[in-house]
């Protein structure tokens, strides 16, 4: 079968259900989707279907990246515009079979937005939401709103015409028209695409290899996870034009184990492609030949690094090697190896699919097109979301994000994972490129973005960060092994409130021996959280190590959880639920914590019921309380 | 045993970088890394043991011990890091009274903590086999693992 074919059975299978005479039902059922209750909303609309008797088809599709909202059900009735439907429960689901599907009230009350041409009373336009209006959807145009197991709905929206044009052009070419578009490596660090390839283009030996850097382990990132799920397929062509363009025979997929839904996904687009002349021996009748295979990973951050990755490929402990050489020259197996992350790969499709002008037409002079970040912690809209380049980190937490969980006050933002800095909002209005967001000392990194409120500590957060590179340091090199150790003792002793005077002074000293000794980047970008916080949040640092005092409120060894007498009405729901039998009272008498036997896990003030609000929280404060219960007051 | 993890093990032989997978498809199977697969898989691939277990120790997924009944994970990912994940693990570990790493007595949950499953809109997240739970908290943790 030639393409055309194949995109016209596509094209014919797509319109057939799109002009189909039943309703259609997505379900965002991507592995957040799943967590939030899809599976359940699911069976619910099967079982309603059944037991009314109604005829529609049920597509289980990628997140499109309002997590919040989730579960998401869309409904397309016949000649009626998409209504998206948010917090659906199996309870809502009944509602909506009933009211929508049976007698045709849309329920408004019920719904996120409308998509799609028309519109319906009471319901906003679904892109018109200040979630959506910011966001430009390229390397998540597809995402809930296809089914990704389903080769032929890629195929129909344009799937596979971008490798199409690629083997009708020069690998020189295809070359000169990545350069063009601007786009710059994904996974973090920025180097340009174009450029990259070219240098293994140029490379001698054979066979020469492509990879997929899908090992997404920076904690609070998602995009990789999202896409492979929502898209397989985008990726995959995309690697399919660089293995072209480059002279690629072997590639390999490289996708962490903690991904299962993703791996699935990946191994039947894989199946599909092979199927469909598009993988294997002569694609699509063409001279080019390419294998692919997925390589699972085994559980270690470090694996994101190429020189980690590759050793980790060749089946040896992923641990990274110095460069040069680079991998264009020698990488896997020593032979020339190119490595592009996730997102560079689906973004390479969508640049052949519609042109290299096109895609330079968003971004900035030198960070152009889109990006998606991971937008989480503190922010009252959590989710996937995807940006021009070039847009404030204000429009992003507040117009998107929708501001600070339960009106907070914002503290900072944490972009680029491990590897990246603590932003205080002095930085709200910078634009979001790579060269910005370095010069504030942080990095675009992947794409998480971490929102910080008065209630999260930054000396803790400095301590997580230092405690998952020192977990995750391979231990090759000395300053990473070491150094991190050294820089993780300071900061818990700072956060047990024994810090001394000098300490910030001495993990800055260290911070940059790391930086600048360490082997790979892992090391080498590992005490950036601690010298952005040092040098945005110092006065927490301060209130810590001289005053023993944690500001949020977060350190254990540093606060202290207290029943106030005069709202203490002894109604022993938190004498029952303390863990460790702290608490001693009685009926309609005052509470009392044994401050010897407590583990400030926080329970009592977790349970004490509202309306009494009797617990507090302090720290480096002493709260005057009686040592014994007595009897509830008659005035309170 | 033998003859069931050479049947096992038969699809990768020769398979560029195979160790891995192999150790991968073994643990699926078994639960752990039995002496006796590692001392196959040596044979096959002819290496000695002490590589493999250089290999597999590297990595946080391979276990020597058998794993227990149902898998609990805590993620500890930046996301449910700032929204109390420590607090889900700290439950846990109470009510199972093992630490990470552990497998109860009766062999029922074993606990591991994950840095991170890309869950983090929905944050915390908890993880018992393969069914994902987010937005937790301790009392919801407590409850759910009643239910196993």
């Amino acid at each position: 079968m030639t393409f055309e074919q194949m995109q016209r059975r596509a094209i014919s299978e797509w319109e057939a259900l799109e002009q189909s005479s039943v309703p259609r039902i997505l379900v965002g059922a991507a592995t957040c989707g799943r967590a939030a209750g899809a599976g359940a909303v699911i069976e619910a609309l099967q079982t309603g279907l059944r037991q009314q008797g109604l005829e529609a088809t049920i597509t289980q599709v990628g997140c499109i990246g309002l997590c919040y909202a989730e579960p998401l059900v869309d409904i397309i009735k016949p000649s009626r515009p998409r209504i998206c439907y948010s917090n659906v429960t199996p309870q809502i689901v009944t509602q909506l079979i009933e009211d929508y599907l049976i007698k045709d009230d849309p329920r408004p009350d019920l719904a996120l937005g409308t998509i799609g041409d028309g519109s319906v009373e009471g319901i906003p336009k679904f892109f018109e939401l200040p979630v959506l209006k910011p966001q430009v959807r390229i390397i998540l145009r597809h995402c809930g709103f296809i089914d990704p197991t389903n080769i032929n709905h890629y195929l129909a929206n344009g799937g596979y015409s971008g490798l199409v044009k690629a083997l009708q052009m020069s690998p020189q070419e295809i070359i000169q028209e990545i350069k063009k578009s601007g786009l710059r490596g994904r996974g973090g660090a920025g180097f340009p695409t174009g450029q990259k390839w070219e240098f293994c283009r140029n490379a001698s030996g054979e066979p020469k290899y492509i990879v997929c850097n899908a090992d997404e382990g920076d904690p609070g990132a998602f995009m990789n996870r999202s896409l492979l799920e929502g898209d397989p397929h985008s990726v995959l062509e995309g690697m399919l034009i660089g293995a072209y363009t480059i002279g690629a025979s072997e590639g390999y997929i490289y996708c962490r184990a903690e991904y299962p839904l993703a791996l699935e996904r990946l191994d039947t687009a894989i199946k599909q492609m092979e199927t469909n002349n598009l993988l294997g021996d002569n694609i699509l009748g063409s001279h080019f030949s390419f294998h692919l295979k997925i390589k699972e990973g085994a559980g270690a951050f470090v694996c994101g690094e190429e020189t980690a990755l590759m050793a980790s490929v060749e089946g040896r402990r992923g641990m990274p090697r110095s460069r040069p050489p680079f991998p264009a020259n020698s990488g896997l197996w020593g032979k020339p190896t190119n490595i592009n992350n996730v997102e560079t790969w689906g973004s390479v499709a969508a640049i052949l699919q519609k042109g290299a002008e096109w895609y330079s037409g968003y971004g900035t002079e030198r960070s152009k097109g889109t990006k998606t970040f991971s937008l989480v912690g503190k922010v009252e809209r959590t989710g996937l979301i995807e940006v021009p380049l070039g847009i404030t980190l204000r429009e992003i937490i507040y117009n998107i994000g929708g501001g600070v969980v339960e009106g907070k006050q914002f503290k900072g933002v944490q972009t680029g994972g491990p590897s990246g800095g603590c932003l205080s909002s002095d930085f709200l209005d910078i634009p979001i490129d790579y060269e910005s967001l370095a010069r504030a000392g942080s990095i675009m990194g992947s794409g998480g973005m971490i929102v910080m409120d008065e209630n999260t500590c930054i000396v803790d957060t400095a301590h997580y960060f230092l405690d998952f590179v020192q977990r995750e340091s391979c231990g090759k090199c000395v300053p990473c092994r070491v150094g991190t150790r050294q820089m993780l003792d300071i900061l818990e002793r700072i956060t047990k409130g024994q810090g001394q005077p000098g300490d910030i002074e001495q993990l800055q000293r260290l911070a940059e021996t790391v930086r600048d000794g360490s082997l790979c980047a892992l090391g080498g970008t590992a005490p950036n959280p601690v010298l952005t916080t040092i040098r945005y949040f110092c006065n927490e640092y301060e209130a810590h190590i001289d005053q023993k005092r944690c500001p949020a409120l977060v350190c254990k060894e540093l606060i202290s959880y207290y029943i106030l007498p005069d709202k203490c009405q002894g109604c022993m729901i938190c004498l029952r639920n303390c863990p460790v039998e702290a608490i001693s009272g009685g009926k309609r008498m005052t509470h009392v914590i044994d401050q010897s036997k407590c583990t400030k896990c926080g329970t009592c003030l977790d349970v004490c019921p509202p309306r009494f609000n009797a617990v507090v929280k302090v720290s480096g404060e002493q709260v005057v309380v009686p040592q014994r219960p007595a009897a509830v007051s008659a005035s309170s | 045993m033998v003859e069931q993890i050479e049947n096992m093990l038969a699809s990768y032989k020769g398979e560029k970088g195979g160790l891995i997978p192999m150790l991968q498809k073994v643990q699926q199977r078994l639960g752990y890394l039995s002496p006796e697969a590692v001392s196959q898989i040596a044979k096959l691939l002819n290496i000695s043991e002490s590589e493999i277990f250089g290999v597999a120790s590297f990595y946080a997924q391979f276990r020597f011990t058998p794993s227990g009944e149902h898998s609990v994970k805590v993620c500890l990912g930046t996301a449910c890091h700032v929204r109390g994940g420590v607090r889900i693990l700290e439950t846990v570990e109470r009510e199972l009274n093992i630490v990470p790493g552990g497998t109860t007595q009766d062999y029922k949950f074993s606990l591991e903590r994950v840095a991170c499953f890309g869950c983090c809109a929905l944050a915390p997240v908890m993880v018992i086999d393969k069914e994902v739970y987010g937005r937790m908290a301790p009392a919801k943790a407590k409850q759910i693992l009643a239910e196993y």
